[in-house]
């Protein structure tokens, strides 16, 4: 009976083991990029830097069909270009950046919605937009395998310079000359994460699996470490029951990863111990000293 | 440990207008030099200058003797995130970044000099706390003891006494006659002109262009700070582009 509930379906199917696989990996590399994006206040930024990716997808959609790497470079292109696009029109215009941006990707979605419309059916469509986590084939699975390796391995090395960049970016700038490349590299890894994401959730929900259990894990604990460690692991137990819950009563299977994470989240928000609902009401008397 | 500033014709700004308007002089290797004047007389540029965070908009600022990135600078209003989940301590400890870099590991060494740093600024025990959780002054205190750590030739400090209690002011003090005594280069602006006279034996007085410069008692005088209180204080909209000579 346990066994038939929680286990089963990924013993019987192939497909559940495939997308238990590739939803892990885009957990374990999109959770502490989204601890980041929370910690430089750029929750927004990722959102909209998912729907900036779609007309590059949708370009390489137009020119090969539902290929992975047509799709994943015009991913890549679009995402690149509207990131380097917005800082730069910050520097250079009036315009602040989160403006800059909304701009961009307002204009990047209708594009793409129309250029995939022009093309094919609703059915790609909503493959693009919502992607299709219980179809990874091999390519698609060692996409999202090395993108989560090669995200964990530059956010090693390069954590001290992403943590003070964060923290106190006059600082950095005045002893190194590290500032510009880190963000830039940041936002690359981001970039790479949504591409990856994409295939599996769609461009709308890719950033959900980085933002949410980033969101919600700041609720649970203000240190660093644990924050990314909690957000790792809301981001697998959502995974893993979002599929189990889009296998046994048939729903769709990305959106449920995304809704139960959503779930967590709202435990969070009540519950958490830095900072919940529950606890900030009832705080208790004040102390001594 | 040595190193000199020197301005030659420099003009500093913002869109144009001055804010430093053709400043020539030296800054002595080993000097304590105070920087005095009104709001907006350029003293907080003048430093943004230094360091090379603004470019000039005419002459150069020449740093012999160590390079920008090896000034230590306290800003006036470091543009920090407090509530970045970071502690007293690893907050002090980057400030060991001139040995460990981008990279490398915050050796036993430097762990050593940061619990001394944290001391110095009469912080000890709070190695653990985070630094939301301080007040302004005591952030202060942080940021002064990682200018400690830094370890380096020329000292900027913007307003380093702001929001600072009496006891504390004495403590940093010291710290910087103790900065002064390794003859590293100490640049600070100041307000508290008594403070200055004190602890400062020298002082530039500016309203965007040079007022005074030399020995404190002298370039304090009544009929100098008068005329730098006297700096128009708004910039010119219809102002005309500036022909002096270098």
């Amino acid at each position: 009976m346990i066994y038939d509930t929680f286990i089963g379906p990924f013993i019987e199917f192939e497909f559940m083991r495939r997308a238990l696989v590739g939803a892990c990996a885009l957990a374990i590399a999109g959770s502490p990029l989204g601890v980041f994006l929370i910690l430089r206040r750029m929750a927004l930024t990722g959102d909209a830097m998912a729907h900036a990716i779609l007309p590059g997808a949708a370009l390489g959609y137009l020119v090969a069909g539902l290929s992975l790497p047509a799709m994943t470079i015009g991913g890549l292109a679009a995402g690149f270009t509207v990131a380097l696009a917005a800082g730069l029109i910050a520097r250079l215009t009036a315009l602040r950046e989160d403006a800059s941006l909304a701009g961009f990707y307002l204009i990047s979605l209708a594009l793409g919605v129309v250029i995939v419309s022009a093309r094919g059916s609703n059915v790609d469509l909503l493959h693009v937009l919502f992607g299709s986590v219980l179809a990874l084939d091999d390519a698609t699975l060692l996409l999202l395998a090395s993108i989560a390796t090669v995200t964990l391995v530059v956010l090693a090395v390069g954590y001290r310079a992403l943590a003070m960049e964060t923290l106190d970016p006059g600082f950095l700038s005045s002893v190194s000359g590290a500032g510009a490349p880190t963000q830039l590299i940041f936002l690359a890894l981001v970039v790479l994460n949504l591409v990856g994401g994409f295939h599996a959730l769609g461009t709308l929900l890719a950033v959900g699996v980085m933002m949410l259990p980033a969101a919600s894990a700041r609720l649970w604990s203000a240190d660093i470490t644990r924050m990314t460690a909690i957000a790792i692991g809301i981001g697998l137990i959502s995974s893993y029951f979002g599929l189990l819950f889009s296998y046994h009563y048939s729903l769709p299977a990305g959106p449920m990863i995304i809704l139960m994470a959503g779930v967590v989240h709202f435990v969070s928000l009540v519950f958490g111990q830095a900072g919940g609902l529950l606890r900030n009401a009832f705080a208790g008397r004040h102390l001594e000293a | 440990m040595t190193a000199a500033i020197k301005f030659r014709d420099l003009t500093l700004g913002y869109d144009r207008h001055p804010a430093v308007h053709h400043l020539t002089g030296e800054v002595e290797s080993g000097a304590l030099l105070a920087v005095c004047g009104p709001n907006g007389a350029g003293k907080s540029t003048l430093l943004k200058g230094i360091i090379g965070a603004l470019s000039p908009l005419g002459g150069a600022v020449r740093l012999e003797g160590c390079k920008a990135r090896d000034i230590a600078y306290l800003p006036q209003a470091a543009e920090i995130d407090r509530s970045f989940p970071i502690n007293v301590f690893d907050m002090v400890a980057v400030g060991a970044w001139r040995t460990s870099g981008l990279f490398g590991a915050i050796t036993g060494k430097a762990r050593a000099r940061t619990f001394d740093a944290i001391e110095a600024v009469g912080l000890a025990g709070f190695e653990d706390r985070h630094i939301g959780t301080l007040s302004g002054g005591q952030m202060q205190r942080v940021l002064f003891a990682r200018v400690l750590l830094q370890d380096a030739p020329i000292i900027l400090l913007d307003e380093p006494f702001n929001a600072i209690d009496q006891r504390t002011v004495g403590d940093l003090v010291d710290l910087i006659g103790r900065w002064h005594g390794e003859k590293r280069t100490v640049v600070a602006v100041l307000h508290d002109l008594d403070l200055v006279r004190k602890h400062f034996p020298q002082t530039l007085l500016m309203a965007r262009e040079q007022v005074a410069w030399g020995d404190t008692a002298h370039v304090l005088s009544a009929e100098n700070l008068l005329s730098a209180r006297n700096m128009a204080e708004a910039f010119d909209r219809e102002a005309h582009e500036c022909e002096r000579a270098a």
